[in-house]
């Protein structure tokens, strides 16, 4: 036997006296089989006796009844000939093509099954060979080990069983509940023996609502509005109030474009700017303003494109795909890019709808939930067809100019195009291409013209191969420019000098910009031709094995045949059915982390068995139901969590929660929770009055420091600042390029819009200390608040105190606060007064009666105020 | 010891463990009072010194990355047989298979117009464009067979500088400063330097990716402030900051004694670090304290040189102050033309201030505990690149086999590792996959690169993603 397995081993065919051996030690095998049985003088062999109890012995604990790795279940009939996701392994009558025999003997690139314990004895192995070319009989009698019929054991982690709403539960002191959410907590306090936290000071409420449902700090007078308020209804006016405000839309927006992973550029090496990005965001923000129910929500964004009669703004809203970053580097490989597109977007909807950690299973059956690599591709097939479209999506008022100025635009383009001869030359150009494209390596100036059209116009190749007249205008605009730009490439210098292609192209993009602007937006269709899926051994896109349709892991939610191919239209219904166990469970914990700083489910990304089990199940289920119940409202949601009681706690410390529940996870109070990058920003504009409030919008570019934006090689069409107000609107619409983030937003945890992000971190280092310290547009902040004080309190120095403190932080200062503040002045002001010039450079602003040294001194104390670590938390 | 935590927030409870009753006082203290460098006794924070698997050779690591793939045909792997088969296309055996980012397979072989020459008694070949490095060849360490999976520059970099091919993970430096801590009290751990064109893949080589932002590099800018904001407004003089901090102070501790949050402790430690960065920043820059002969040595003060060596003294001086990481990044080097002009630049950036660091750190005997990665994210094919007859050729991306070098604490000074055939397309022996040396670049440092873990959305996840192993050959 030791011939046979250094064979195995070594891998390479065996020399001819080995072959000799081989078979003569295989004889030697089967004619000792311990049940005495001896093979017919045709070498029959026999399943039962031969083949069946060394696939249960060497193969089935990975590819039996309990695993199937790589798809693979050698212990019936049915699915061992079927075979695994590379396709059979077992052909019937040909077992040197059989990939099962490659397998055990051993691969020329040293794989060998089974990889653990010794390989298979030569005996053995001619077995299998033997039975294989005799046809691998299979007697239909014959039973697999157990299991016999049914699949895999029904998973029983939690989140994959159906919510069931429970029953609020009864407690003793009913005088602490706001609503149901109250029974769940409190009974589990209960338990453990603990109080409930008081509710938090008024003021501290009106913050803490307002921070949370719009991203806004309240008004001194919000405030005060609230605090005088006697009505016992106060507080669910309030909610109301926010609810109905524009910027709760911004906040909540912003909530969703996290998940999105929205940016408003490519990403990798051009980064090139994405002018229509926002029109996603646009989309976003109006679907929270009107509350659009979150089925509704989930239905435009993954299959918009497919609504029967779908209006364009419901095709806008498929913009959700198109945020996948993008690369367009020369040279890459289209189809590489194009796959890896494809994951992204199958990766996010497992991430954002279902928490699960779907990629996992990208390369391999995952390794701890029941999710297989089948089921993977099987969920890619939705994404696979699916091809990246521009949209005309005009917005109000744009449509008349447009088609006004049109006839005009496309005489003068058509006379350009015809004086420079582009309808003469650019047939044999095309023909040139498509035949570098045929034959590569002729030439190589054809060769890199198609790779350019390949990587830089979107769709290029695909408008190249459609034929002229079939083509959309806005196609053959797109590949004329690009003949235009590029034609240099195949010419001498002179020859394209004296073509004057370059002036050519500087006109026809003036020309563009002359006529009026015409929105358009990022939006997803499918493809003409149709496209098939595989499973994709090793998660490479090179390596196709079976077919796949589209179709959803059935041990999740089963649905009933639909008797044709599923789209994303039937993904969508299917990831809201009510009876879908993870959409609404995933969707209301991330509402609470919103709403409490941590989830539920504190993995708020992964709801598998490697997540994090919720510390109020129960509760996690109510929420679900009601979420469902309530129609998919989000409003209604948010509504019912910031009612309760739990809500409404004191988020202070307490001696004798820090021993029984350190990390708060029973909610026997509320948290303290770091603001995000944006709202840090938004608070600071806010209180110091320079908020551009308009909602919704483009992009906006507000200065950033001297060569910050130099970090990557960037397309961000050389950051233009912004003119006028819109530099002071909030953050979240900041032009947001991926290869080199405004600072501010990556100093404070803004996620790297990849990948879906569920929840940010909120770290605390010392560049979010300089940053904030010395930001010119915290300055700016600081000086404003100065005016403001030196202007909207006369009063004197305590009012401007109080005032100060009541913008800033939303509370009275306590008196030795208001002392601390005083001194602060004082000793700030003398340390100006001291050095000549310094507050004049502080303050530059000259206000009727102030002085340059009063502004300053009020400036360095805001903008002391806007660094506490009060100003940055929602408490 | 395997690094468990999740988002930072185990790490936070850890810091202020040691202190429930005064809720993070001692530590607080510890970083206000900051009695010399962060001792093994220090509570902990995320940059608090920590031991790794293993004594390691060398403490810290400077990694030069060269953006773009510079031709090792023209800087460390002669190759006589390219002028004998200049001008005809590769054997169709060669061709196949081949990753090619824009020349097709039968594009035609160019010879290297450099000479090669012998230097040290290692006796290792380097091209006529880095004399001054030749003369470390005994410090160095070349492999001539690297190999990467990506044959474009984002992914290509990614792998290089994070392991894997795509957006999002943690970079090296992120992920040493996540091991080791930091020496540093008033620096950042991982440091970013950078000249020339921006590095490929942007800040995302430099990324903290899934680990808690305080392993995130610091980018030292070569263009107003060295760390952005690190410089006081208009008006904000060193006295008024120090009165403004000290408000802030006083006002957190009361809200920490109103809440109890301990987060504001180390709110404020943060921005008592800031303050001490300040006016630590001036005196890293300040080169007054450096003999002449050292600044000429790096070639500051003299073009083209001056940038790249500037970076170059900025790390050893870095180094020396306990910082755990730089990461310095030069570009571009992507010529795919005019290949002799854009790489005789580059060189006489790069060849004079690198030599010069290596004896600076091997001088002051900082070399045997610093590891030097000189790498770049591929090479370039034999074959030619030239789209344009009147333009000078260039060459390709080539993933298959190219070349690096390492120098200093625990690899072999003076080896060459690597055969690679006749016209360097491919490795003859001992291919270097990029795990491989990110394995032993830990393994350097102390770490078994399959026990650095961090546990991010349900798995363990490390540098070398599902690869790697240490490549003996390059150990001391």
């Amino acid at each position: 036997m030791r011939v046979g397995s250094a064979t195995v081993e070594s891998g390479r065919p065996a020399a001819p006296w080995l072959s000799i051996l081989v078979l003569l030690s295989g004889t030697a095998l089967v004619a000792a089989q311990p049940d005495g049985s001896d093979r017919p003088a045709s070498g029959a062999v026999d399943f039962e006796k031969h083949v069946r109890p060394l696939l249960a012995a060497r193969c089935h604990s990975c590819h039996g009844p309990d695993r199937q790795l790589q798809g693979l279940r050698l212990d019936r009939a049915a699915d061992a000939l079927r075979g695994g996701y590379s396709g059979p392994v077992i052909l019937p009558g040909d077992a040197a093509g059989s990939k099962l025999l490659q397998m055990v003997s051993g691969m020329p690139d040293g794989r060998i099954m089974p990889p653990a314990g010794p390989a298979l004895e030569t005996g053995e192995i001619s077995l299998l060979r033997t039975w294989i070319d005799q046809g691998a009989p299979w007697p239909s009698s014959s039973q697999a080990t157990r299991g016999g019929a049914g699949e895999r054991t029904e998973p029983s982690h939690w989140a994959f069983q159906p919510v069931r709403r429970p029953e609020p539960p009864r407690v003793s002191d009913a005088a602490r509940l706001g609503n149901e959410i109250d029974r769940f907590v409190l009974a589990r306090l209960e338990r453990e023996g603990l109080e409930p936290s008081v509710e938090a000071p008024p003021a501290t409420l009106v913050r803490r609502l307002s921070l949370d449902l719009t991203g806004l700090p309240p008004t001194p007078r919000e405030v005060a509005a609230f605090v005088a308020d006697a009505g016992s209804d106060r507080y669910e006016r309030l909610i109301d109030r926010l609810l109905d405000s524009p910027h709760y839309a911004e906040k909540w927006a912003r909530f969703w474009l996290d998940l999105a992973r929205y940016a408003d550029s490519d990403g990798f090496r051009g980064d090139n700017f994405r002018p229509h990005a926002w029109r996603y965001r646009h989309w976003v923000i109006e679907a929270f303003q009107r509350d659009l129910p979150f089925d509704r929500f989930t239905l435009e964004q993954i299959a918009g494109d497919l609504l029967p009669g779908r209006t364009t703004d419901q095709h806008v809203a498929t913009g959700f795909h198109r945020n996948t970053p993008t690369n367009t580097e020369g040279g890459s490989d289209p189809e590489e890019w194009r796959f890896e597109q494809v994951v992204n977007r199958t990766n996010t909807v497992g991430t954002v709808w279902l928490g699960l950690t779907v990629g996992c299973a990208q390369c391999h059956d995952h390794k701890y939930d029941p999710l297989t690599q089948r089921e993977y591709y099987q969920l890619f097939a939705f994404f696979n067809p699916l091809e990246e479209v521009d949209i005309d999506a005009p917005l109000p008022g744009e449509r008349g100019p447009r088609l006004a100025a049109l006839p005009d635009y496309q005489r003068r383009r058509a006379r350009l195009l015809e004086e420079h001869g582009v309808f003469r030359l650019k047939p044999e150009w095309e023909r040139r291409v498509l035949q570098a494209a045929a034959r590569p390596g002729e030439s190589a100036e054809y060769d890199s013209t198609f790779d350019e059209l390949r990587t830089r116009v979107n769709l290029g190749e695909r408008i190249l191969r459609t034929p002229p007249l079939r083509r959309t205008p806005r196609h053959e605009k797109a590949l004329t420019d690009f003949f235009v730009s590029d034609y240099q490439r195949v010419l001498s210098k002179p020859e394209y000098e004296a073509l004057g292609y370059e002036r050519l192209s500087e006109e026809l993009r003036d020309l563009d910009r002359s006529l009026p602007p015409y929105g358009e937006a990022q939006a997803v269709r499918v493809e003409d031709a149709p496209r098939d899926s595989y499973v994709y051994l090793g998660g490479s896109y090179k390596v196709p094995g079976v077919p796949v349709e589209p179709g959803w892991p059935a041990w999740l939610l089963p649905t009933a045949p639909a008797g044709r191919s599923l789209t994303r239209m039937d993904l969508a219904a299917w990831l809201v059915a009510p009876d879908n166990p993870l959409t609404a469970r995933v969707i209301a914990n991330r509402v609470w982390q919103e709403l409490f700083g941590r989830g539920l489910v504190v993995t708020s990304e992964n709801f598998g068995s490697q997540g994090d089990l919720p510390t109020h199940p129960q509760l996690l289920d109510w929420l679900a139901s009601e979420f469902v119940r309530g129609g998919w409202s989000w409003k209604r949601l948010i509504r019912t969590i910031v009612t309760s009681a739990a809500y409404r706690q004191s988020s202070g410390r307490r001696a004798d929660l820090e021993a029984a529940d350190p990390g708060n996870k029973l909610l026997a109070r509320q948290a303290r929770v770091r603001l995000p990058a944006e709202l840090i920003r938004d608070s600071a504009l806010a209180v110091s009055g320079l908020l551009d409030t308009r909602v919704g919008g483009r992009s906006v570019r507000p200065p950033q420091p001297q060569g910050a934006r130099r970090l990557g090689s960037s397309g961000d069409g050389g950051w233009k600042v912004s003119e006028g107000p819109d530099r002071y609107r909030r953050g979240m619409y900041i032009q947001y390029q991926r290869m080199s983030p405004y600072p501010l937003l990556s100093a404070f945890d803004m996620p790297d819009t990849y990948e879906a992000a569920c929840r940010r971190g909120r770290t605390n280092t010392p560049l979010q200390a300089l940053n904030l310290l010395n930001d010119p547009v915290f300055l700016e902040a600081a000086q404003a608040l100065a005016v403001r004080l030196l202007e909207e309190f006369p009063g004197g120095m305590t009012e401007r105190l109080q005032g100060l403190f009541r913008l800033c932080l939303a509370r009275d200062p306590d008196p030795s606060e208001l002392e601390a503040l005083h001194e602060a002045w004082h000793a700030q002001r003398e340390i100006l007064a001291r050095s000549p010039g310094s507050a004049e450079a502080l303050f530059a602003i000259s206000l009727p009666g102030g002085s340059p040294l009063d502004g300053a001194a009020w400036t360095a104390l805001g903008s002391s105020l806007m660094n506490t670590d009060e100003f940055l938390t929602r408490e | 010891m395997n690094w468990t935590i999740d988002d930072g927030a185990l790490l936070r409870r850890r810091f202020f463990a040691s202190s429930a009753g005064g809720l993070g006082a001692a530590a607080l203290a510890h970083l206000l009072a900051g009695e010399g460098r962060l001792g093994a006794s220090a509570s902990a924070g995320p940059m608090a010194v920590r031991a790794p698997h293993f004594a390691p050779k060398a403490k810290r690591a400077i990694l030069l990355y060269q953006s773009g793939g510079p031709s090792q045909l023209d800087l460390f792997d002669p190759k006589p047989e390219l002028a004998a088969r200049a001008g005809q296309a590769l054997p169709e055996s060669l061709a196949r298979g081949l990753k090619l980012a824009f020349i097709k397979p039968n594009a035609k072989i160019m010879p290297s117009a450099r000479a090669f020459r012998r230097h040290g008694a290692s006796g290792i070949e380097f091209s006529d464009w880095l004399p001054n490095l030749g003369a470390c060849a005994d410090d160095l360490c070349l492999i001539r067979t690297m190999r990467t999976e990506a044959f474009n520059h984002d992914p290509g970099a990614l792998l290089l500088t994070t392991g894997v091919t795509q957006f999002g993970r943690p970079s090296v430096g992120s992920w040493v400063a996540y091991g080791l801590g930091s020496e540093s009290r008033d620096l950042p751990g991982f440091v970013v330097l950078g000249s020339g064109k921006g590095p490929n893949a942007g800040s995302n080589i430099w990324s903290n990716g899934f680990l808690p932002a305080a392993y995130q590099g610091t980018r030292f800018r070569s263009v107003g402030d060295p760390i952005l904001y690190v410089s006081n407004a208009g008006g904000i003089t060193r006295p008024l900051q120090r009165a403004r901090l000290d408000l802030i102070r006083d006002l957190n501790r009361r809200r920490h004694e109103r809440t109890g949050d301990a987060e504001i402790a180390a709110r404020t430690a943060s921005y008592e670090l800031a303050f001490r960065m300040q006016s630590s920043v001036p005196g890293l820059l300040d080169f007054g304290g450096e003999p002449r002969r050292v600044l000429e040595e790096y070639g500051i003060g003299v073009e083209p040189t001056h940038a790249y060596g500037t970076n170059c003294l900025l790390a050893r001086r870095m180094v020396e102050r306990g910082v755990r990481f730089v990461m310095l990044t030069h570009g571009d080097w992507d010529d795919h033309k005019e290949l002799d002009k854009g790489h005789a630049r580059n060189c006489a950036i790069v060849d004079r201030p690198t030599a010069a660091l290596v004896r600076d750190l091997k001088r002051r005997g900082l070399l045997e505990s610093t590891l030097l990665i000189w790498a770049s994210e591929f090479g370039r094919t034999p074959m030619a690149q030239a789209d344009r007859p009147d333009e000078a050729p260039g060459r390709d991306h080539h993933p298959d086999c190219f070349s690096m070098w390492l120098a200093g604490g625990g690899v072999a000074g003076g080896r060459v590792v690597g055969r690679t055939d006749e016209i360097g397309l491919q490795p003859v022996e001992d291919s270097v996959h990029v795990h491989d040396l990110q394995a032993t670049v830990l393994h350097c440092l102390g770490f078994d690169h399959e026990r650095l873990t961090y546990r991010h959305q349900g798995r363990e996840f490390r540098l070398t993603d599902v690869g790697g192993r240490v490549v003996d050959k390059l150990l001391a």
